[in-house]
C-alpha cells in the first residue's frame, strides 16, 4: 500500500455521557477514496468533524502526512468538506462563493478569476456564474460546493452524505461526476453516506460503522463476500442468515439450526456455542441435490426487470431470499421448493 | 341532522357558498380592531397634522408655527440634541446589545430561553423605576459617588446627573433589551453550519465572523437601530430626571408647551416635526436596506455595487480583528480569550439588571434618606405608602385601568388575530403592520393627539379615557403575542371541528379559543404592564383627580425625591415582573 495520506491514532470523543466515538484507528492511502457507511448516530459526522478540526477530541491524534494536526486550526488543515446540506453563502454569489476559499488564502485576484471559472467548468455551471445560491436548484447548489471544494486542491477531501438531498437520478449522475473529479484531482477522499449501493459503487475501501465503533473494514466485495459481523452481513446487500448452535458430526462441524444442519465452510473458526450462517441470495440454488438444502413454501416472488426475487418461507417462520435470473421459470407462489447451497458459498459469523 | 332528509344535489351543493360565508365572517373579525385604530389613533394623529397648519388665532391654513421652529435657536438646538442623543442611544445600544444577543444565539434553546430573562425583565421594568435607580446611582450623594470618596479615589463628588452623561447612561440602559430582543430572531435564524463551512475553507475565525455571520446579522443589527433611534425620539423621562437644561429633547418640550402653556398648535407642530423624522427614518431604512428585513425576514441580496463594496469592508474589518485577536491571545492566552465573550455578556447582563434592584434594599430602608447601604430596614415607607389615600387611589386605579385595558386590547387583538392568521394576501400583511403602528409612532405624539380628542369628546380626567389611550398602545403586543400562538396552531383542526358539525363560532369557542388559551393569558398579561406602568398618556389623560401610580411618581419625582418612591417602585418592579414570568411562560409551554 501507498504510504497513508491520513492517520486516525486512537481518537476518541464523547459529549458528557454519551460517546459519540469510541477510541478509533484508522489509516487512509494517499489518492485513496474511502467511504464510511453506518445507521444514524453511528459516528460518523463525528469523526469527520474530528478530521477537519471543527470539533476538539476527547483523546487521540490525527496525522496527516505524518504531521500531528492537534494545534492546527480547522483553517490552516489542508483538508476540504462538503457539507450534507450544501452550506453555501446566501450573501454571495456563485463566483463569490466558489473564490471564497482563494481569497481566504490571499490569492490574487486574476488567479481568482481564472480558478473559478475553471472549477464553474469542471462542474458545467460556468453560465450560472452570478447568480446567488438560492436561485439554483439542488443539484445545481451541490455542484457549486464541490467547485468550492475542489477549486483550492485540498489534498484531503471529506464529504458527508453529499448526496443525501437529491433524487435518485440525479445521485446517480452525481456519484460518476465525484468519481471523475476524485480520478481527475487525485486527492483523498473520505465520504460520508447511509446509502449501500452508493458506497459499493464508489469506494475503494468501506468503513463500516456501528455503535460508534468501525464494525468492519475492508473493500466492497471484502464486505460483501466475507461480512464479520451478522450486522455487517446485514446491513450491506440482502443476506439469509441462519443462527444456531455447533455440533460435531464426525470430523466436521455443523450448525444446528431450525431449518436444517448446515455444514460450515471449510475456511472458518467456529468460536463459542454458536453462530450465524450468512448465505447471499445469488448463492442460493433452486432444487438440485446441494450440500446444505432446507424445505420451505414460496410466499412471494417480485419481479424486478433482470432478476426475479423469490420469497420462500421456512421452518421456523424464517423467510429466506433467493434470486433467479429472470429467463428461468419461477416457482409459483404456494408452491413447496426445496433450496440449497454449497457450504464455501456461506460465511460463517459469530 | 337534515343531512339525510335533504335531497343528494342539495348535499353537494352548499360547499362552495358556504365555506365563502366561513371566510367572510372570519375576516369581519379584524372590523373592530381596525374601527379602533381608526378613531383612536389614526384620526388623533392626522388631527394633529391639520392643527400643526392652523393659525392658532385666526383658524385658517398657516405655517406659523414651523417658522417659529426655524427661527429661534432654542428649539433648533432642542431638535439638535434629539437626534443627537437619539442617534449616539441607537449605536451604543447596538455595540452593547450586539455582543449580548451574539452569545444568547449561540447557547442551546433551553439555556437561551432563561437567559433571555435577564432582557426580558429590564425590557417590561418600568422606564420609571429605571430612571428613580440611576438617580440613586448617579446622584451627588449616590452610590457610585459615595465608594469613589470612599476609597478617596476623588475629593468632592463627580458630575454624574443633571448632564449628557447621565442621559445617555439612562438611555443606554433603556434601549439594549430592545436592541437584543430585535436583533436576535435574526441571529438565531443564522445556519451556524455556515461559520463552520467557512473556516473548513480557509478563513480564519475573524473572517468567518465578519464576512459570514456578521453579514448574515445585518438585516437584524439595522432593525435594531431603526427602532431604538425612533424609540428614543420620543423619549423625556430620562433627560427630565438625568440631563440638564442643555439636554432637553423634543418629547419634553411638547409637554410643556401643553401641560403649562396651553399651546396646541405649537405642540402639535412640534409633535410633526418628531413624527416626520420617525418616517422619514423609516423611508431611509426602507431604501437602504428593505422593510421585510424588519419582521426579521431573509435579506433578499441583489448584485451591485454597494454590496461588493460592504464585502470589501468587512473583509478589511476581518483582517483589522485577527490581528486584534491574534495579539489578545498572544498577551492572555487563549483560554482567557475564550472567556471573553461570556465574561462580557454577564457585565452587560449586569448592567441591564443591578441598578433596579438597588430600589428593593431603599424601599426597605429605616432612614428618612435614600442613602445606599441603608443604615437600617424598616417597612416603614411601606406604611407610608399604604396608608396614603393618595398612593392607595393611584395604585386602585391603575389596577383597574390595567384590568380593563388589557381586557379590551386582548378581546380586540386576538380577534384581529385571528382573523389575519388565515391570510396570507399583501393585504393581510399591510393591517398587520397597521396594527403594529402604535408601537411605532412615538408615544408623545399619539399622546398630544389624542389629548386634543379627548379634550372635545369629555373624556380628559376621565377612566375610560385612559382604558382607550392604553388599549391604543397594547394592542399591538396583544396582536403580536395570539399571532405567534396562531403560528403554532393547525388551521385542518377548524376544517375538521366544521366537518363534525361546529359553525364557525362554535368552532372559535370550542376549539380555538381553548387550545390558544395560553397564549390569550399572556396576551392579556403584557397588555396589562403596558398600561400598567404607561405614563405619557397618563401625564395627558388623567388629570388632577384620576391620576395613575406611574403618574403620581413622576409627581413626587419632579417634586422631591423620597423613600416612599423606593418602597412604590419596589412594588411596581416585583408586579410587573411576576406578571412578565407568568406570561413568558404561558407564552411558551401553550
Ligand atoms: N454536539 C453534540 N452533543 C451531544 N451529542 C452529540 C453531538 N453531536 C453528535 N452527538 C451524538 O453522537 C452520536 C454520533 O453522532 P453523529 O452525528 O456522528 O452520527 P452520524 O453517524 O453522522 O449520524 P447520521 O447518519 O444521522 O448523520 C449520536 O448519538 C449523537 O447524538
Ligand atoms: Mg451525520
Amino acid at each position: 500500500m501507498t504510504p497513508s495520506k491520513l492517520y486516525v491514532d486512537g481518537l476518541c470523543k464523547k459529549y458528557g455521557q454519551v460517546t459519540a466515538l469510541e477510541p478509533t484507528q484508522l489509516e487512509v492511502a494517499q489518492g485513496e477514496f474511502l467511504t464510511l457507511l453506518g445507521p444514524s448516530g453511528s459516528g460518523k459526522t463525528t469523526l469527520l468533524q474530528l478530521i477537519c478540526g471543527l470539533v476538539e477530541a476527547t483523546s487521540g491524534r490525527i496525522l496527516i502526512d505524518g504531521q500531528d494536526q492537534s494545534d492546527v486550526p480547522v483553517y490552516r488543515r489542508d483538508i476540504g468538506l462538503v457539507f450534507q446540506h450544501y452550506a453555501l453563502f446566501p450573501h454571495l454569489t456563485v463566483a463569490e462563493n466558489i473564490g471564497f476559499p482563494l481569497r481566504m488564502r490571499g490569492r490574487p485576484s486574476a488567479e481568482i478569476k481564472t480558478r473559478v471559472a475553471a472549477a464553474l467548468d469542471m462542474v458545467h455551471l460556468g453560465h450560472l456564474a452570478g447568480r446567488f445560491p438560492r436561485e439554483l436548484s439542488g443539484g445545481q447548489q451541490q455542484r457549486v460546493a464541490l467547485a468550492r471544494c475542489f477549486v483550492y486542491q485540498p489534498s484531503i477531501i471529506l464529504m458527508d452524505e453529499p448526496l443525501g438531498a437529491l433524487d435518485k437520478k440525479l445521485r446517480d449522475h452525481m456519484q460518476i461526476e465525484i468519481k471523475r473529479l476524485h480520478r481527475d484531482s487525485g486527492a483523498t477522499i473520505v465520504y460520508v453516506t447511509h446509502d449501500q449501493d452508493e458506497a459499493l459503487a464508489l469506494s475503494d475501501r468501506i468503513c463500516l460503522m456501528n455503535h460508534a465503533r468501525i464494525e468492519q473494514l475492508g473493500t466492497p466485495q471484502d464486505i460483501y463476500r466475507k461480512p464479520r459481523t451478522a450486522f455487517a452481513a446485514d446491513f450491506i446487500g440482502i443476506s439469509n442468515i441462519f443462527r444456531g448452535t455447533f455440533r460435531t458430526e464426525g470430523e466436521r462441524i455443523c450448525l444446528e439450526t431450525p431449518q436444517g444442519v448446515f455444514r460450515l465452510p471449510s475456511e472458518c473458526a467456529p468460536t463459542g456455542d454458536g453462530g450465524g450462517l450468512v448465505v447471499r441470495p445469488e448463492q442460493l440454488q433452486l432444487g438440485g441435490r446441494p450440500e446444505n438444502a432446507l424445505a420451505g413454501l414460496v410466499r412471494e416472488t417480485v419481479y424486478a426487470g433482470s432478476e426475479t426475487r423469490i420469497i420462500v418461507r421456512s421452518a421456523g417462520d424464517q423467510d429466506v431470499t433467493l434470486r433467479l435470473p429472470s429467463h428461468q421459470r419461477a416457482p409459483a407462489m404456494g408452491e413447496t421448493v426445496t433450496i440449497g447451497w454449497d457450504s464455501n458459498a456461506a460465511v460463517l459469523v459469530p | 341532522m337534515s343531512v339525510a332528509s335533504s335531497s343528494s344535489t342539495e348535499g353537494a351543493a352548499p360547499l362552495a357558498p358556504r365555506s365563502a360565508r366561513v371566510r367572510l365572517t372570519a375576516t369581519w373579525l379584524v372590523a373592530p380592531g381596525l374601527a379602533f385604530l381608526a378613531v383612536f389613533f389614526l384620526y388623533p394623529v392626522a388631527s394633529l397634522l391639520f392643527l400643526s397648519v392652523t393659525d392658532p388665532e385666526g383658524g385658517g391654513w398657516s405655517l406659523r408655527s414651523f417658522a417659529r421652529i426655524a427661527s429661534t435657536d432654542v428649539y433648533l438646538r432642542v431638535l439638535g440634541i434629539t437626534f443627537r442623543v437619539a442617534g449616539s442611544t441607537a449605536v451604543l445600544s447596538l455595540l452593547i446589545g450586539y455582543p449580548l444577543a451574539y452569545w444568547i444565539a449561540s447557547l442551546s434553546e433551553a439555556v437561551r430561553n432563561r437567559a433571555l430573562l435577564f432582557v426580558v425583565v429590564p425590557f417590561w421594568t418600568s422606564y420609571l423605576v429605571k430612571t428613580f435607580a440611576w438617580m440613586l446611582i448617579l446622584g451627588r450623594n449616590g452610590v457610585i459617588n459615595k465608594l469613589l470618596m470612599g476609597a478617596h479615589v476623588v475629593d468632592g463628588p463627580l458630575p454624574l446627573l443633571q448632564n449628557e452623561f447621565g442621559v445617555m447612561v439612562g438611555m443606554v440602559h433603556s434601549m439594549v433589551p430592545l436592541a437584543v430582543i430585535t436583533m436576535l430572531p435574526v441571529l438565531t435564524s443564522i445556519d451556524r453550519r455556515l461559520v463552520s463551512a467557512a473556516q473548513t475553507l480557509g478563513a480564519s475565525p475573524s473572517h468567518a465572523f465578519w464576512m459570514v455571520y456578521f453579514k448574515l446579522s445585518l438585516p437584524g443589527v439595522t432593525a435594531a437601530g431603526l427602532l431604538v433611534f425612533i424609540s428614543s425620539l420620543g423619549f423625556f423621562i430620562v433627560p427630565a430626571f438625568l440631563g440638564g437644561p442643555q439636554q432637553t429633547m423634543l418629547a419634553q418640550l411638547i409637554i410643556t408647551q401643553i401641560s403649562e402653556l396651553l399651546n396646541w398648535s405649537f405642540a402639535g407642530a412640534l409633535a410633526v416635526m418628531m413624527l416626520a423624522t420617525a418616517l422619514a427614518a423609516f423611508w431611509i431604512y426602507d431604501r437602504v436596506f428593505g422593510m421585510s428585513s424588519i419582521s426579521g425576514g431573509a435579506s433578499v441580496e441583489t448584485d451591485g455595487k454597494l454590496r461588493r463594496v460592504g464585502i470589501e469592508a468587512l473583509a478589511l474589518l476581518a483582517s483589522a480583528s485577527e490581528a486584534l485577536a491574534a495579539g489578545a491571545r498572544a498577551v492572555l492566552g487563549r483560554r482567557v480569550t475564550a472567556g471573553l465573550l461570556p465574561a462580557a455578556s454577564w457585565l452587560i447582563i449586569a448592567f441591564l439588571v443591578l441598578p433596579t434592584l438597588l430600589v428593593i434594599p431603599i424601599g426597605f430602608t429605616s432612614s428618612e434618606f435614600l442613602s445606599f447601604p441603608p443604615p437600617g430596614y424598616s417597612v416603614r415607607w411601606f406604611d407610608t405608602y399604604f396608608s396614603s389615600p393618595l398612593w392607595i387611589a393611584a395604585t386602585l386605579r391603575s389596577f383597574g385601568v390595567a384590568f380593563a385595558t388589557a381586557l379590551v386590547s386582548t378581546v380586540i387583538g386576538a380577534a384581529a388575530a385571528i382573523a389575519l392568521a388565515g391570510s396570507r394576501t399583501r393585504f393581510g400583511g399591510a393591517i398587520f403592520a397597521f396594527f403594529l403602528a402604535p408601537m411605532i409612532v412615538p408615544r408623545v405624539v399619539i399622546a398630544v393627539g389624542m389629548f386634543y380628542l379627548f379634550a372635545r369628546l369629555g373624556l380628559v380626567a376621565t377612566n375610560t379615557g385612559l382604558v382607550i389611550g392604553h388599549s391604543v398602545l397594547a394592542l399591538p403586543f396583544t396582536v403580536v403575542t395570539v399571532t405567534a400562538i396562531l403560528k403554532t396552531y393547525d388551521p385542518r383542526l377548524d376544517q375538521a371541528a366544521a366537518t363534525l358539525g361546529a359553525n364557525r363560532a362554535r368552532t372559535l369557542a370550542y376549539v380555538t379559543v381553548p387550545i390558544i388559551r395560553g397564549g390569550l393569558v399572556a396576551a392579556f398579561l403584557f397588555a396589562f404592564i403596558t398600561s400598567f406602568d404607561e405614563l405619557t398618556i397618563a401625564i395627558f389623560i388623567s388629570g388632577g383627580i384620576a391620576t395613575t401610580l406611574p403618574k403620581q411618581m413622576w409627581d413626587d419625582m419632579i417634586l422631591q425625591l423620597n423613600p416612599t418612591l423606593a418602597a412604590v417602585s419596589t412594588v411596581v418592579f416585583v408586579v410587573v415582573t411576576a406578571l412578565l414570568l407568568v406570561a413568558q411562560r404561558l407564552r411558551r409551554t401553550a
